[in-house]
This record gives structure tokens, C-alpha cells and sequence, in this order.
């Protein structure tokens, strides 16, 4: 058993600016584990541009977004090990790590950060009745055999799903020559982000038929169509709107869920609407000493806010593991409120705020013209206008630190969003 | 000229020809997949019944009994999962309630040990999730659970081990009789010789039987539909919870299963087509329906996958087992509905001994019982894994995140004796790709180490053989618009 | 006077744009979030452009390397770019920023690398 400061678990964008943020604040003895023969994440399979643009006010891939962060965590000296699959985590903080190198190793962290990220949903969840041929995989597979292997998943795709990993691989797909027949979405709205829509599926004439499911695979041994059926108010499919699809691949894009494993085994409390840990205002989870941030923390559209977050969470891991004083526990609930789903807090500790609090969440459904409002023991703190909210794209209103010094030893802080 | 060739390398086809393994006997198996397990074997409710359901003197109710007996050790020899779990069947009403008392008289009168029926206060204490309306039910202490492809796998891999051949791609057209023995032809032009056939050949064993015999056999598919649920739930139920049984069979149930998940199903219904395993929109809603019966609280979004098996149903009601009086030194092993699972052990041991009589076999001595398997690094203690670790650092390799496999379990599973050729076939023997992710990490990871053992393209790896190709080779010369 | 709503592209805010013609040229820009969206209005009505990401093939291993235009090419270009990259390869060492296809289509803009890849990569 090794002693260490910080035990940072996951090499995606979350755990790299972690782990930079950690040792920028001081942090000497830190360690990262990533599963991966390499850094990044899901970042080196997002050939796509679109990240950076906050944090570098530059228009990125994936890979060059990934890169910039391995190149300080190299330049900071912070020693990562690749290949390496984080097995368990203890209360008490106790990780255990095993690799082909290095074997069976147990580390006792004064803090940890979880930035695990997510996994796919998949066909199962979904119950699609039909055929279990081969062809149906989720987008995130497929976007990883074509950009990172060089295999093409399927020539014929029809997409069930508009989340941003299927709305990028359809134009993806057509770039290698497949020909891409639909892009199907249960919900009357998209739950990716607008400019994917518009750049992935409009510019290509791909449709994007909305309110609408996948009801029946049909193939033996390799998908050769899909039936399709419009859907009514409660989701249900309307007989006599079934038209067939002849394709030989069905790619699924039906939402990320945070990969909680390792927190369940730590007894980390888990939040119902973000399937991610409870965290408090500098994310640690119900578990003390233990942090957690990015995907695995609540599914994100934008990596630059996962940045944001996540150095968050590494600065807290940093302040942590010097001083392991028993802090109060945070007395202030954030609840979702009307038009509202998970918030992130879930609590605050007015005492001890130590940065601006941002609170992120996603709206119930699509609001236009609508205002989103910040109460604490009923009294408005903060208001915002925006032109249109949607479930898919995420929220975030920012508080000064300031501002909860007049609020101490206040209960409740909801969040609501009013057209 | 070989002395039995057995058809089918379900867990019938595989239990007689490890059984048979014992004699000293050429046997050879012949399967029409690309693997063992392919049929009804792979999806079922992998439930070693108790055996109260079938009628006294049935060879349902001989085998089942018998074959209950049996189970646990042959999975202890073979280091197969197996859990005796207990199984209840729920009663809802005082109509059920009387049918609780037949059920009972049945098993007694069968030989099931143990049976009691236990009150509602009693069933709530067993099973705290059951069903609100749950107001008594049959108890049987000799209810168990396992793993019915890993105990086919291991069966084929020891009677490999000890000298059985299988043939895989290798579907039966005719058997015919020639020279006091047997004739076989397969699909694809191959021929076999042997002085006597097992017929375990699922749903199809009608097909040969009709061939050699005048007692004509139908067997119908009878399909059910099954949801698997995420092992986040696996507290929810120790024992297996059976509705009252109808003429279509034993209901849909809910139940643990040997690796931590839980089934629910499986629907009932006859078809035409012996190859539509499909789920449908009617089955899948029905079973949430029973389900939500039969499990206070039943989490529909702890769904995980769906898949649906076919029974061999056989118009004679039994199991078929043994010589046809037309055909002597044909066995059949046919209409192996259920409890054919649960039966395997005790058809397997009844028809080897019958054959080894026939063609004058003795005992051999050399017969190795226990096969080598390769460590499974999930199920190892701290210590173990350094083990394992020491003599194999690819086992520090794991593949799939969700059942922790290893690299080194995935290399082992393709290079053993009936060595996986499929992701598939790498799937039932080592769990990998399915957990809760079901695959979406671990399959380019697996399809690589396949490549690798096989020296295949990966645009020739199959899901599970046939035409269920995975990929496309690069799409660069696919035309751009 | 003709009214049009876009989406600006420009990043993944997506502000829905509303965009006054007035004899064929863009009078007004209502609705961006920062600067970038009137820009983009006027490009989008004027002449579209877009970012290509595609891959390159990389000689002596079959994972491809990752590449996009250094800067948006015209939108009706798109595919004559793509076909360009595929006729591309590229042998290892590649730097972040290598350029693989110069002035692709002759749009002036240069393919480069998004990603690394040194000699024995696999
Ligand atoms: C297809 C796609 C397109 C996107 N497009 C955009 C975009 O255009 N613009 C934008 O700003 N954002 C985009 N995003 C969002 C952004 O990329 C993600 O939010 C971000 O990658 C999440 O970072 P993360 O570090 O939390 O998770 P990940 O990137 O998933 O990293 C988690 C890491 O943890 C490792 N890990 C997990 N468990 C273990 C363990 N037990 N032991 C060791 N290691 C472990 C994993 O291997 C992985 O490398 C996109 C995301 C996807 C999936
Ligand atoms: C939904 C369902 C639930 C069940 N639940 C239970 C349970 O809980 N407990 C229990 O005890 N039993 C249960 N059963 C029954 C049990 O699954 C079967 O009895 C058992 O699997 C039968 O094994 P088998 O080897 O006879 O058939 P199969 O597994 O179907 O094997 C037959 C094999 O023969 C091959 N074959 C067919 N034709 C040819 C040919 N011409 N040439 C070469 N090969 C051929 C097939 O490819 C196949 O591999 C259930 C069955 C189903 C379908
Ligand atoms: S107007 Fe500015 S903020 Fe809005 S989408 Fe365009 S670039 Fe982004």
C-alpha cells in the first residue's frame, strides 16, 4: 500500500484538468490512472471541430484539445499511467489499480477525483423488439472503429437518436461514402446541440424525423432494415405510420449515463435526475475526500465547461489533501424547481464557499422566451433571460462567492425556469 | 467409420457425448453452427427445476428429478456456476392456491424433496420484493440456477479433452442406414460413418427422426420472450418465483441468475417459423405486465437487453428419449423442452450407458473428469489475482470494464479446445461485452485480440457466424456524393 | 426588405439569428450571442462556409490520422475536399499542424493534422 495525495481516476479532459489544476495549486504527490493505451478520453475519437472555444477562444478537434491539456500535464511533470483500469475504490479512500505492467497495486489517497465519464445507452434499454443481428451499435463505437480504427461499422445507416455522438456520425458517415437514411428522434425536439443539427443533418439533407421511433430490426445475421412509426403524445407508436428502412447498420445515439461504479463501491450517494454523485459547491460527494467531475458527474454537451468544472474539483482535491480538517457539512439544498432537472450542487455550504458557484442543469422541456431565476429561502438572487432553452443544450447561471455571506445558515436554494 | 456421431451440440448433444467420453468409443459430434450452445441452450430461464410440474412416471418428471440430482456436482466438477436457490411458485388467489396443493401431491409423489407450502407472512420474509397480491406459495428447496452455455461449454471442452471430435458448420441432411450402422450427410457435402446416432438436434430432431423411423414426430417452436435486468438489482430476489403453471407451460417468472442480473419471462406462444427468435412489441409488454405482478417495484429502467429462445415442443407431451422400435442404434434425445436443461445430466449418463451397452463398450480408465480452465480474474481473491498477475501479466489487462475480464481470459477462451471463433462465442465463455454497457467498450478491444488469435481480417469477424459480419473494410472506396 | 432566421454555427451556442436582406445585401444581424454570429450571418447569406474533419491514410499501419481545413472552405467544396484527403497519404513522423494537402481545391486553405503519429505507431 502506497500513501499519496491525490488519486485522480480517468484521463479524459475531466481528469487532465484535474490533475493540472491539483499541481497548479500546489500538489506534489498525485497520481492519474487511465484505462486507455492513451491520454484523452473520448476526445481523440472527436475528430469533429467545436472545442475550445471558451477556454482557448480557438475552434478545435478533439485531438488538439486533448493534446494542449497532455502537453501541461507532461510539462507539469504529472505522472500518469496508462493501461491501467482503477478496479476499486474504498471509503477510506483506498484505490486499486491493476496493469499488464505494473500488476496489482493498492494506493491509500487523502483525496480523491472521479472523472470516469459516461457510457452509451443501448439497445437493450430501449427494448426494441425485432431480430439481434449484427449492425446495431451505438454511435460512440462506431465513431471509434471509423476515426480512431479505420473500419467502417456499416454502408446504409439509419440513426435512432439525435444526441450529439449520432447527429456527428451521420455527417461522418456520409464523409466516408455511406449513405445515411434518417435521423430518428422520440422527442418533437432534437436533444443535441442546434449547430449539429443545422451542420451535420441540414447541410447534407438528411432528415431528421422527429417524434418518431425504431419499432421493429429486421436481419438474421446482419441488419437489412428498420421499420420506423411516428409516435403519439405519450410516446407510443401510431399504427399505420410504419414505413421500412432498407439499411444494413442502425446506429443508436439515446444518451450517455454516468459510469458510477466505482462510486457505488465507495459508497458515494448517487443523484436520481443526473445518475451521477451528489456533489456539494466544490464537488465533493457525499463521501468526504472524494470529488468528482465532468461526465461522470452529469453528462456535458461542452468539454470547456468540463474544464471549468473539473479544475474546480482538482483545486478542492488540492486544498483537501492539505488540510483534511472535517469541514461543515453543507446545510443549504439546492432543489430543482419548476421547468428544472438536475442541478448541480446539490447543496452549498454558505460557510465556506471558496469560488463563484455555477449551477448547471437542464430545462424540463423546450422554453421560449424564458426567464430562469435563483431564490434562496424564497428571496430572488439572481434572474436571467434567455431567448430559448432546450433539454439539449445545458444551463449554467453563475453566483459571486460574495453573495452567500448574506446567506448564512439559509436552507434552501431552488432553481426554476418560467416562460 | 467412428462408433456414435452425435447431432447437435446443444447441452443434450454435448452432456451424452461427454458421457459417452467415458467408454472407450470414437465419438463425433456434429454441429450445424459455428459453436456450441447456439440453440435453445442459450436462451432459457437457466432454472434447475425442483420437479413438481411435470405428471408422475413422465420422463419429465424421472429426468427432471434425477437430472436435479445430479446437477450440482457435474457443475462443481466442471467449475460451472450454480446456486440452489430455492423456487417458489406464487399463488394469487384461493384458486391458485388449490392448484399449489396439486403441485405439491405431483412433486411428492415425483420424489421432489422438501416441498412445503408457506403462507403469505413466511413469503414476504423469503422474498420481501414479491408481489403485493402474493398470498401463499409452493416451496422447493432443490430449486437451483446456473449458467446453461458456460456448463455446455465446459461439457464439450472436457469430452474434447478427452478425445471427442467436434465438427462445427456441419448441418445434418440424412441419416440413413448402411451396412447395420449409420450413414450421415451434411449440408455442405460431408459424410459420416458410425454404428450409432444421437439425435439432439433441438428443434430439428423431429426432421430426423422422420427420416429412420415410422413413429412420426412433430415439434412446434414455441417461443419465449425474456427482459434482462441490470445487476444494480441483483438484491432484489434470492429465489426463483414461478406463477401457477398453465398448459402453455410454467408462466412468466422472475429470477436471479448465476452472474448477478435477473430475468423476467418467458412468454409462451406457438409459431410457424423454427428460426424467428425475435422479441415482439405484444411479448416484451406482456412480461412487463406479469412482472409487475409478480415484483413490487419492478424497474423498467433497469432493462439491459432482450432476447427470446425456442422450445422443442413435441406433440407427444414427454421428452423422447431412446431407440424408436424401427430403428435400433438411433437414439433420440428429442422434444427436449423444458426442464431439458435441468434433464442434460441424467439424459447425457441414461443414454451413454444404453449406447456402451449396445456396441459392447467398457469403462475407460483414462478418463479425466476434472478439465483445466483458465483463472477468471472477477472471481479471484486480492491474492489470487497477484497469482494469476505473476504467471500472466494480461490479465492486468482488462477488457471488459463492466464483468472486469481480462485480456489473458479472452486469449485463453480462443485457444482452448472448442476455442471461441465469434464475439459471441468469446461473450458465453468469458461475460465480456455482457454487462451493462453490453459490448459498446469492449468490442473493438475483442475483435482485435480475435484477429490476432485467428489470423482473420476484421472485416471477417462475425458476431456469430454465418453472415453476422461486424465491419466494413475502410470506407475509402465507397463513392462520395 | 426579405427577413431570414439562421443558426449560427459559429459555436455551440447556437444562437438563432434573425437576418434582414435588402437588396441582396445583409442589413441587419438580430440575435447573436457575441460578435462571431453577425460575421457568420453575412458569410452564411453571402457565401457558406464550413470546417472539413475527415482522416488521411497513413503508410504502414491501418488506423487513419485525423485531420480538417485550417480554415472553413466554401460549403459546395465540401466533397471535392473529402475526395482530396482520400487520395492523400501521409508517412509518419506528423506533427499537430503538418500540413498533408496544400491550397486543397485550389480554396486557398490548407488540410492539416490534428493529431500526432511518430514512426512504429500502430
Ligand atoms: C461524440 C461526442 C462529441 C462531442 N462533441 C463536443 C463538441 O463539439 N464540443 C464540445 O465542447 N464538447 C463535445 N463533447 C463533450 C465532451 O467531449 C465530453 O463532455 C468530455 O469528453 C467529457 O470528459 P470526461 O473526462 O468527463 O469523460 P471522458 O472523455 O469519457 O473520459 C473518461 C476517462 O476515464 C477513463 N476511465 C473510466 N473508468 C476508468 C477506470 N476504472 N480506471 C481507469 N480509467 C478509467 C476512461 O477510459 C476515459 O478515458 C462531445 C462528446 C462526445 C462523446
Ligand atoms: C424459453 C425457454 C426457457 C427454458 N427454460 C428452461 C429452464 O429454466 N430449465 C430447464 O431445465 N430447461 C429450460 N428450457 C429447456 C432447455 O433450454 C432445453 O431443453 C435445452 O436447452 C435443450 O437442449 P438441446 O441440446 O436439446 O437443444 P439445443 O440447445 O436447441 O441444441 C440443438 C442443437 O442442434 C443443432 N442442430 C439442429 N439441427 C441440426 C442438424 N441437422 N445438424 C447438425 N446440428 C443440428 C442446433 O444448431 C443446436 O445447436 C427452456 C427452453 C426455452 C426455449
Ligand atoms: S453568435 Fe456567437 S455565441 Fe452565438 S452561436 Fe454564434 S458564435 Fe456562438
Amino acid at each position: 500500500m502506497t500513501d499519496i495525495d491525490i488519486v485522480i481516476i480517468g484521463g479524459g479532459p475531466a481528469g487532465l484538468a484535474a490533475a493540472v489544476a491539483a499541481r497548479e495549486a500546489g500538489c506534489d504527490r498525485l497520481l492519474l490512472f487511465e484505462r486507455d493505451e492513451v491520454l484523452g478520453g473520448i476526445l481523440p475519437q472527436c475528430i469533429h471541430t467545436g472545442f475550445g472555444l471558451h477556454v482557448f477562444q480557438e475552434e478545435l478537434t478533439g485531438p488538439e484539445y486533448a493534446q494542449r491539456f497532455i502537453d501541461r500535464v507532461h510539462a507539469l511533470e504529472i505522472p500518469v499511467q496508462c493501461g491501467t483500469t482503477v478496479l476499486d475504490v474504498t471509503r477510506d479512500r483506498v484505490v486499486t489499480a491493476v496493469s499488464p505492467m505494473c500488476g496489482l497495486r493498492q494506493f491509500r489517497a487523502k483525496a480523491i477525483v472521479l472523472a470516469m465519464g459516461c457510457r452509451e445507452r443501448t439497445r437493450g434499454a430501449l427494448m426494441i423488439p425485432g431480430w439481434r443481428p449484427a449492425g446495431v451499435y451505438t454511435a460512440g463505437l462506431a465513431q471509434r472503429w471509423v476515426n480512431r480504427e479505420g473500419w467502417m461499422p456499416g454502408r446504409r445507416v439509419v440513426i435512432l437518436g439525435s444526441g450529439d455522438i449520432g447527429l456527428i456520425m451521420a455527417r461522418r458517415m456520409m464523409f466516408e461514402g455511406a449513405k445515411v437514411l434518417a435521423c430518428v428522434e422520440l422527442m418533437p425536439y432534437s436533444s443535441g446541440l442546434t449547430r449539429n443539427v443545422v451542420q451535420c443533418l441540414d447541410d447534407y439533407d438528411i432528415p431528421l424525423m422527429l417524434s418518431h421511433t425504431v419499432t421493429d430490426i429486421h436481419g438474421r445475421e446482419r441488419v437489412e432494415g428498420v421499420t420506423v412509426a411516428q409516435v403519439d403524445a405519450q410516446r407510443m407508436p401510431v399504427p399505420g405510420t410504419e414505413q421500412r428502412f432498407d439499411c444494413d447498420t442502425l446506429l443508436l445515439s439515446v444518451g450517455l449515463i454516468p459510469e458510477n461504479e466505482l462510486s457505488k463501491a465507495a459508497g458515494v450517494e448517487l443523484a436520481e435526475a443526473t445518475a451521477g454523485p451528489v456533489v456539494d459547491e466544490s464537488l465533493q460527494t457525499s463521501v468526504s475526500g472524494i470529488f468528482a467531475c465532468g461526465n461522470v458527474l452529469h453528462v456535458h454537451d461542452l468539454v470547456d465547461e468540463v474544464t471549468r468544472e473539473s479544475a474546480q474539483a482538482g483545486r478542492a482535491a488540492a486544498a483537501f489533501a492539505r488540510s483534511a480538517a472535517g469541514l461543515p457539512p453543507p446545510a443549504l439544498r439546492v432543489r430543482d424547481g419548476a421547468g428544472v432537472r438536475g442541478v448541480v450542487p446539490q447543496a452549498i455550504c454558505a460557510e465556506r464557499v471558496a469560488e463563484d458557484v455555477s449551477l448547471m442543469f437542464r430545462p424540463t422541456a423546450v422554453f421560449k422566451d424564458a426567464t430562469a431565476a435563483v431564490k434562496i429561502d424564497r428571496v430572488e438572487v439572481a434572474r436571467q433571460r434567455f431567448r430559448i432553452l432546450t433539454p439539449g443544450e445545458m444551463v449554467k447561471l453563475t453566483l459571486p462567492k460574495g453573495l452567500f455571506a448574506r446567506f448564512k445558515g439559509a436552507c434552501e436554494l431552488t432553481v426554476e425556469v418560467t416562460e | 467409420m467412428t462408433d456414435v456421431i452425435v447431432i447437435g451440440a446443444g447441452v443434450i448433444g454435448c452432456a451424452v457425448a461427454r458421457e459417452l467420453a467415458r467408454f472407450s468409443l470414437r465419438v463425433v459430434v456434429l454441429e450445424k453452427a459455428r459453436d456450441v450452445a447456439e440453440g435453445a441452450t442459450k436462451s432459457n430461464s437457466a432454472i434447475v427445476h425442483a420437479g413438481h410440474d411435470a405428471p408422475p412416471d413422465t420422463h419429465k418428471a424421472r429426468f427432471n428429478v434425477m437430472g436435479n440430482a445430479l446437477f450440482e456436482a457435474l457443475c462443481r466438477e466442471l467449475d460451472v456456476p450454480f446456486r440452489r436457490n430455492t423456487s417458489l411458485v406464487a399463488a394469487f388467489s384461493p384458486a391458485d392456491l388449490h392448484a399449489l396443493e396439486e403441485l405439491k401431491a405431483r412433486g411428492d409423489k415425483s420424489g421432489v424433496p422438501g416441498l412445503h407450502i408457506a403462507k403469505r407472512s413466511e413469503v414476504r420474509a423469503l422474498e420481501p420484493a414479491i408481489g403485493r397480491e402474493v398470498c401463499a406459495a409452493l416451496v422447493a428447496p432443490t430449486g437451483a440456477i446456473c449458467c446453461p452455455y458456460e456448463l455446455t461449454f465446459r461439457l464439450a471442452e472436457n469430452a474434447a479433452a478427452n478425445g471427442v471430435a467436434f465438427h462445427f458448420s456441419c448441418g445434418v441432411r440424412t441419416v440413413a442406414r448402411e451396412d447395420g450402422g449409420w450413414r450421415v450427410e451434411t449440408k455442405e457435402g460431408r459424410s459420416f460413418k458410425a454404428r450409432a446416432v444421437v439425435n439432439a438436434a433441438g428443434l430439428y430432431a423431429d426432421v430426423l427422426n422422420n427420416q429412420v423411423s415410422a413413429e412420426k414426430l412433430t415439434i412446434t417452436p414455441r417461443r419465449g420472450e425474456y427482459l434482462m435486468i441490470d445487476k444494480a438489482y441483483a438484491g432484489s430476489f434470492r429465489a426463483t418465483v414461478f406463477q401457477v403453471p398453465t398448459p402453455m407451460g410454467k408462466g412468466i417468472l422472475v429470477t436471479p441468475t448465476v452472474d448477478g442480473t435477473l430475468m423476467v419471462g418467458p412468454t409462451a406462444e406457438n409459431i410457424a417459423d423454427k428460426t424467428d427468435t425475435r422479441t415482439t412489441a405484444e411479448g416484451l409488454a406482456k412480461i412487463r405486465q406479469a412482472a409487475s405482478r409478480l415484483w413490487n417495484g419492478f424497474p423498467v429502467n433497469g432493462v439491459i437487453a432482450t432476447f427470446a429462445g425456442l422450445r422443442a415442443h413435441g406433440d407427444r407431451g414427454d421428452f423422447v428419449i431412446g431407440e424408436p422400435p424401427d430403428a435400433p442404434g438411433f437414439f433420440n434425445a428429442a422434444a427436449m423442452d423444458s426442464p431439458g436443461l435441468t434433464a442434460a445430466p441424467a439424459v447425457g449418463a441414461y443414454l451413454a450407458e444404453q449406447i456402451a451397452g449396445k456396441l459392447g463398450a467398457e469403462k475407460r480408465s483414462d478418463f479425466v473428469a476434472a478439465p483445466t480452465h483458465w483463472p477468471v480474474f472477477r472471481s479471484m481473491s486480492m491474492e489470487g489475482r497477484v497469482a494469476a498477475l505473476a504467471l500472466d501479466p494480461a490479465h492486468g489487462h482488462i477488457v471488459c470494464r463492466c464483468e472486469n475480464v481480462s485480456e489473458a481470459e479472452i486469449r485463453a477462451s480462443i485457444r482452448c479446445r472448442i476455442g471461441a471463433r465469434t464475439l459471441d462465442g468469446v461473450k458465453r465463455r468469458t461475460r465480456a461485452g455482457m454487462g451493462r454497457c453490453q459490448g459498446g467498450f469492449c468490442t473493438t478491444r475483442i475483435l482485435a485480440i480475435l484477429c490476432e488469435e485467428l489470423g482473420l481480417a476484421p472485416e471477417e469477424v462475425t458476431k456469430f457466424g454465418g453472415g453476422s459480419h461486424v465491419l466494413f473494410s475502410c470506407g475509402k472506396e465507397l463513392p462520395l456524393p | 426588405m426579405s427577413a431570414q432566421t439562421i443558426t449560427c454555427i459559429g459555436c455551440p451556442m447556437g444562437c438563432r439569428l434573425r437576418v434582414l436582406i435588402a437588396g441582396g445585401q445583409v442589413a441587419s444581424v438580430d440575435g447573436a450571442g457575441c460578435g462571431r454570429g453577425a460575421v457568420y450571418a453575412r458569410q452564411e447569406c453571402v457565401c457558406p462556409t464550413r470546417m472539413v474533419t475527415s482522416l488521411v491514410r497513413v503508410q504502414g499501419r491501418h488506423a487513419p490520422l485525423s485531420v480538417k481545413t485550417a480554415r472553413p472552405v466554401p460549403k459546395e467544396k465540401i466533397f471535392a475536399c473529402l475526395q482530396s484527403i482520400r487520395a492523400a497519404r501521409v508517412t509518419p513522423p506528423v506533427r499537430i499542424g503538418d500540413v498533408i494537402v496544400a491550397d486543397v481545391c485550389g480554396t486557398g486553405v490548407d488540410v492539416v493534422a490534428t493529431m500526432a503519429c511518430t514512426e512504429g505507431d500502430s
